[in-house]
């Protein structure tokens, strides 16, 4: 699958490869009402790696379901949303209204965005408000609800545990790690909200723990991402227990790599001799 | 627009400069390279650079329909372009393209159409004077840059039309900035394209305001995808954010926010 904010509405990449190939694709953040993000700039790049801060650019649910879902929806893929808020009651009304389209049969609940001020990461980093977001979710949405997990926290097993607990169907993680980049010439930060989410190669060794970790902790699905940049990354997610995998940050570097990706995992299978991508999931030999 | 992931092979390496270097590129099975716009640009992917992990865009400088050629002016800013600027003839460099919008052209072949570049910046205006003259137009070129050495590829702006120039230390054409240029008062034109520093798109999209000229620029924000998907390159215009990847790099000034 692609992650959210890295393969736009998925049409994007229409012209790249065939969309259909894909598990699912994530699209761009979804909240109850317009939002314009963050001041530019917005990027930076680092080390393997980059920070980002859009801040969750969007032009609300509604906009979404009149002017994006009639065409997305005719895309031969599961077509996920990514749904944040700045309230309990926001995300709520807004899976509430993404659940009326039957072409959509998922959530992606971002209760992890380091980027905005209210809400978003905030709802992600105790315990207690995860569960809050999630229960309120759950009561008005039917379909499949995965929880999208932020890194930014002492135990990420708690946090999963909690939402697990409140009815998610599945977690996915990790969101963008809060990073910051500093322009020493001019003495200033490089990001207008001076700290960003960082994604990239560069975060890979702490996401894999951290699905590995989570894979242990829960008994639902849970869906590995953070700097896959190739199959091998792939299957070292699906190692450590993940069932699904998510490519963000690598789509920018090459537009075909989630197909590379989907041929890479087949490839190693063969070469393994295993009939199913469910014999490796979770086959990490300790 | 239809895009393309390419693996182009490189024909030349040309340095024009300490600071530029001219890369022209063709297919490696020949094949006609896709059709590219005025203002349009590509991703290069920057292969074996620890240091580097996005694509670099660049501006299209030429398409050579008869050698098959795309050109590319590269300034080495840092490592990504310096790594960009070693390649050698027969290397292979893997690029998405062609990325973005173009220049609005009016349909009136009178029409009076100044192409000011500065820096780097004069690049795209290339492309654009060459297709504008063989359409039929006749575009005036001002290139501007702070001493004699740093104006490059003067013999192939001179080719599509007449071409002024500005330094900042005098030393060939007239002394200053751009803005300040006497063809300016000379002659009137009905459009300006511009791109090069954004002070200087400034100033000139300021001149034009004043004067009432339809004025396109083309930005550089920094980029990640390329095409629209990860919002990071937006620009505020009087519609908000919006990418200057997809949406642009071409702007008219009138859709800007620009305190100027």
């Amino acid at each position: 699958m692609t992650a959210s904010g890295t393969f736009g509405y998925g049409v994007e990449f229409a012209d790249f490869i065939d969309l259909s190939r894909l598990g699912g694709i994530l699209v761009k953040g979804t909240t109850l009402h317009h939002r314009e993000g963050n001041p530019y700039p917005r990027m930076a790049e680092t080390p393997s790696g980059m920070l980002n801060a859009v801040g969750l650019q969007n032009k609300g649910v509604d906009y979404f379901i009149s002017s994006i879902y009639p065409e997305i929806s005719r895309l031969d893929t599961n077509i996920i949303v990514n749904v944040s808020g700045s309230s309990v009651e926001d995300y709520a009304a807004t899976a509430e209204k993404i659940a009326q389209l039957s072409h959509i049969p998922a959530i992606e609940l971002n209760i992890s965005c380091p980027n905005v001020k209210e809400g978003g990461m905030a709802f992600g980093t105790s315990c207690q408000s995860a569960a809050a977001v999630v229960k309120a979710v759950r009561r008005v949405y039917p379909k499949t609800l995965i929880v999208k997990l932020s890194p930014n926290v002492t135990d990420i097993t708690e946090i999963a545990r909690a939402v697990e607990a409140e009815g998610a169907d599945s977690v996915s993680l990790i969101n963008t790690m809060l990073g910051m980049a500093i322009n020493a010439k001019t003495r200033r930060p490089v990001l207008s909200t001076v700290t960003g989410g960082l994604s990239g190669a560069c975060v890979k060794p702490v996401a894999l723990r951290m699905v590995w970790q989570t894979c242990k902790a829960v008994k639902i699905p849970v869906v590995g991402l953070g700097g896959i940049m190739n199959a091998t990354d792939a299957v070292e997610f699906l190692l450590a227990g993940a069932t699904a995998v998510e490519i963000g940050t690598a789509n920018f570097i090459d537009p075909q790599i989630t197909v590379k990706v989907i041929d890479g995992i087949d490839a190693y299978l063969e070469q393994q001799g295993c009939k199913d991508v469910k014999e490796i999931i979770g086959g990490l030999i300790l | 627009m239809k895009k393309y992931v390419l693996d182009l092979k490189v024909k030349a390496n040309i340095h024009l400069h300490e600071n530029y270097v001219l890369l022209k590129f063709t297919t490696s099975d020949g094949t006609p390279l896709p059709d590219m716009m005025p203002g349009q640009f590509v991703e290069i992917r920057i292969d074996d650079s620890p240091s580097t992990f996005l694509r670099r865009p660049i501006s299209v400088n030429n398409v050579d329909r008869e050698l098959n050629e795309l050109w590319l002016l590269v300034q080495l800013v840092g490592a990504g372009t310096r790594k960009l600027a070693a390649v050698k003839p027969e290397d292979t460099v893997n690029m998405v393209l062609p990325l973005g919008n173009t220049f609005s052209i009016p349909e009136n072949r009178q029409a009076r159409m100044l192409l000011i570049g500065g820096g780097v910046g004069t690049a795209p205006m290339l492309y654009l004077g060459k297709t504008l003259w063989e359409k039929g137009y006749t575009p005036v070129f001002l290139l501007g840059a702070r001493s004699e050495k740093d104006l490059l590829q003067l013999d192939e702006f001179r080719r599509f039309g007449e071409v002024y120039l500005t330094t900042e230390d005098g030393s060939v054409g007239e002394q200053g900035y751009v803005t300040q240029h006497s063809v300016l008062s000379r002659i009137s034109f009905d459009y300006i394209y511009t791109c090069g520093p954004k002070p200087m798109m400034q100033a000139v999209a300021k001149y034009a305001g004043a004067h009432q000229i339809a004025c396109e620029v083309s930005l550089e924000n920094t980029m990640a995808c390329g095409v629209g998907a990860c919002l990071c390159c937006v620009e505020n215009t009087v519609e908000g954010h919006v990418c200057v990847c997809k949406e642009g790099p071409i702007f008219n000034i009138d859709r800007l926010l620009w305190q100027i």
